[in-house]
């Protein structure tokens, strides 16, 4: 069975914040929106989106680090959002694995919220209805893009390619390769909710340098030879 | 959690609905034992009524946490896996027979239907009665595990909860039972008074475990395993949003803590003794006012409970929210 899912990689994401813009201005044209906007240039915005940027600074300064935290629904394998809502409106796709809301159905009681440990789901304030990522499903699954095309509009957007997008089922996708090589996770694994979507780790780059690498043991031009010389032969004069 | 007063009013009015009906049906058994003289059929009546009342003013309650009201019948549909479903589907089954019962003692369908063993005589009234009782267990089983089904809310995934809406539901019911006898002078108010003294009692030692569990409770989750980073030292600097979002709204309670103490002590006070105390010194006065009076009390402290119930629960969504946790 297909499972399609997000890779992030959390070593390169900038927190720029372009797939947060990019996914509110596809889904708020498309199938899924309006995704409401309220007060947006007041104090106080408020609004629905699908995934969000977060910042979280790891350490005590001055030894700190910086990790930017992209966090959207993660399309469970075993998702706990699905069984409680009352009026099947939340569902998973048998196809694909990606789990979506039949807002026809829904009726706004925001109990699937309660069930989702992640706080992936947002009650759109003017609409009513429980939304979420959806994975871009209108593109995805949209025969007539090009295969380029076919993936989930912050993937696209993402300028660090900080967001990989496949099918974590196949041991030979591209995600599911990442995932296995780089140390991929999923988020809170206690709940056994089994996230499709995996995060990627922060890895820093070292070398290791012995002190004899940076001091010349054999030194055939005397470059730093440090012995004083009175007139007698040296290398160099029989050399050539 | 946010407590929402729709639910508030929802949780506390059938619980006292369900209640009242119950203690009907338990002054009618009594009766059929012989250990309590038969009341008039009016007196049933008019108390599965005014439980009918409050059973509908709690499902009017409910339709305001809805953001779509006009949907609510899809709300039946999946009461296979849903917690909720099940209690949308057991609520008006309920109140059918809850009407239904009122409207046989009202019409008088007291001819016996047939007899078991030498003596008990089963009418309409007493099926009604039986039938409505196990309805109104399941209701009360229902409700609690919309709360208790949710395992990512800790300190509500737990029998306790569970029991604590049954005995809350119960006392404040046979309260009202007790206040409603006093009113129109019927002797029966001691027999509910002390029903009603037992089952607080009984409420309150499911609320005190209740409240001894979760100030152990240990969250599974921590901001560590939220995001998946191996440090002592995690600090939040950005949530996402510049003027907080529905996860911010939904998943707090929005007071201080010192609001969340007081609440507390607030309920503790006067759902248990204050009721109690007002029951007994009813007894020995003999007074028609005073178990009005503990059930208003009672109630009110009820209100303060269910909003002390849902501040109390931390969902594990906050960790991603910590500049508001
Ligand atoms: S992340 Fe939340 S909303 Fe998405 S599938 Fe998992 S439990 Fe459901
Ligand atoms: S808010 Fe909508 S999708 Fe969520 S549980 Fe209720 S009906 Fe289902």
């Amino acid at each position: 069975m297909t499972q399609l899912a997000l890779v992030i990689d959390l070593n390169v994401c900038v927190g720029c914040h372009a797939c947060v813009t990019s996914c509110k201005e596809w889904n708020t044209s498309g199938w899924a929106g309006p995704m409401v906007d309220q007060n947006p240039y007041g104090a106080s915005p408020n609004g629905t989106f699908f995934n969000r940027v977060q910042t979280f600074e790891v350490g005590t300064f001055p030894d700190t680090e910086t990790v930017h935290f992209p966090k959207s629904c993660l399309h469970c394998e075993e998702p706990p959002c699905v069984p409680v809502c009352p009026t099947g409106a939340s569902y998973k796709r048998a196809d694909n694995g990606v789990v979506l809301v039949d807002y026809d159905k829904c009726i706004g009681c925001k109990y699937c919220s309660w069930a989702c440990p992640y706080g992936a789901r947002e009650l759109d304030a003017e609409q009513k209805v429980m939304k979420k990522c959806t994975l871009c499903i209108d593109r995805i699954t949209d025969a007539k893009l090009s295969e380029r095309d076919r993936k989930p509009a912050c993937v696209l957007a993402c300028p660090t390619s900080a967001r990989l997008f496949g099918d974590v089922h196949d041991p030979d996708s591209e995600v599911s390769v990442a995932i296995r090589e780089r140390g991929g996770y999923q988020l809170m694994p206690e709940w056994g909710t089994k996230p499709a979507n995996h995060y990627l780790p922060r890895q820093k780059t070292r070398i290791h340098i012995d002190p004899d690498e940076l001091t010349r043991v054999d030194n055939p031009l005397r470059k730093e030879d440090l012995t004083s010389y009175t007139g007698e032969e040296t290398l160099d004069d029989v050399a050539w | 959690m946010h407590p929402a007063f729709s639910v508030i009013f929802l949780t506390t009015l059938i619980g006292a609905g369900q209640g009242l009906y119950l203690a009907m049906v338990t002054g009618q058994l009594y009766a059929v034992a012989r250990f309590l003289p038969r009341q008039e059929e009016q007196f049933y009546a008019i108390g599965s009524l005014v439980a009918l009342v409050l059973l509908v003013a709690g499902l009017a309650a409910s339709f305001f946490h809805l953001g779509r009201p006009e949907r609510a019948w899809r709300a039946a549909a999946k009461w296979k896996t849903s917690w909720l479903s099940r209690e949308v589907i057991v609520l008006p089954l309920v109140m059918a027979l809850v009407f239904a019962y009122g409207i046989a003692h009202l019409l008088d369908w007291t001819q016996p239907l047939f007899r078991v063993g030498q003596s008990l005589d089963v009418d309409v009234t007493l099926l009604l009665g039986l039938l409505g009782t196990v309805a109104s267990f399941a209701l009360y089983v229902c409700t609690a595990m919309v709360y208790a089904g949710v395992k990512f809310l800790e300190e509500w995934h737990t029998p306790l909860t569970v029991t604590n809406f049954i005995f809350f539901g119960a006392a404040s019911g046979f309260m009202l039972a007790a206040a409603y006898s006093a009113y129109v002078g019927n002797p029966l108010v001691t027999f509910y008074g002390t029903w009603a003294a037992i089952l607080t009692l009984v409420a309150l030692g499911s609320r005190l475990a209740h409240l001894l569990r979760n100030a152990r409770i240990k969250h599974k989750s921590t901001v560590q395993t939220a995001i998946g980073v191996r440090h002592t030292a995690l600090t939040q600097r950005a949530q996402g949003a510049t003027g907080g979002s529905f996860n911010t709204r939904e998943f707090f309670h929005g007071g201080d803590s010192r609001l969340l103490v007081l609440i507390r002590y607030g309920f503790l006070i006067l759902v248990f003794p204050v009721p109690i105390l007002l029951i007994g010194a009813a007894y020995v006065t003999e007074s028609s006012t005073l178990p009005i009076l503990a059930f208003v009390i009672q109630f009110v402290g009820l209100m303060l409970e269910r909003w002390s119930f849902f501040a109390e629960a931390r969902h594990p969504q906050n960790l991603y929210y910590q500049s508001v946790a």
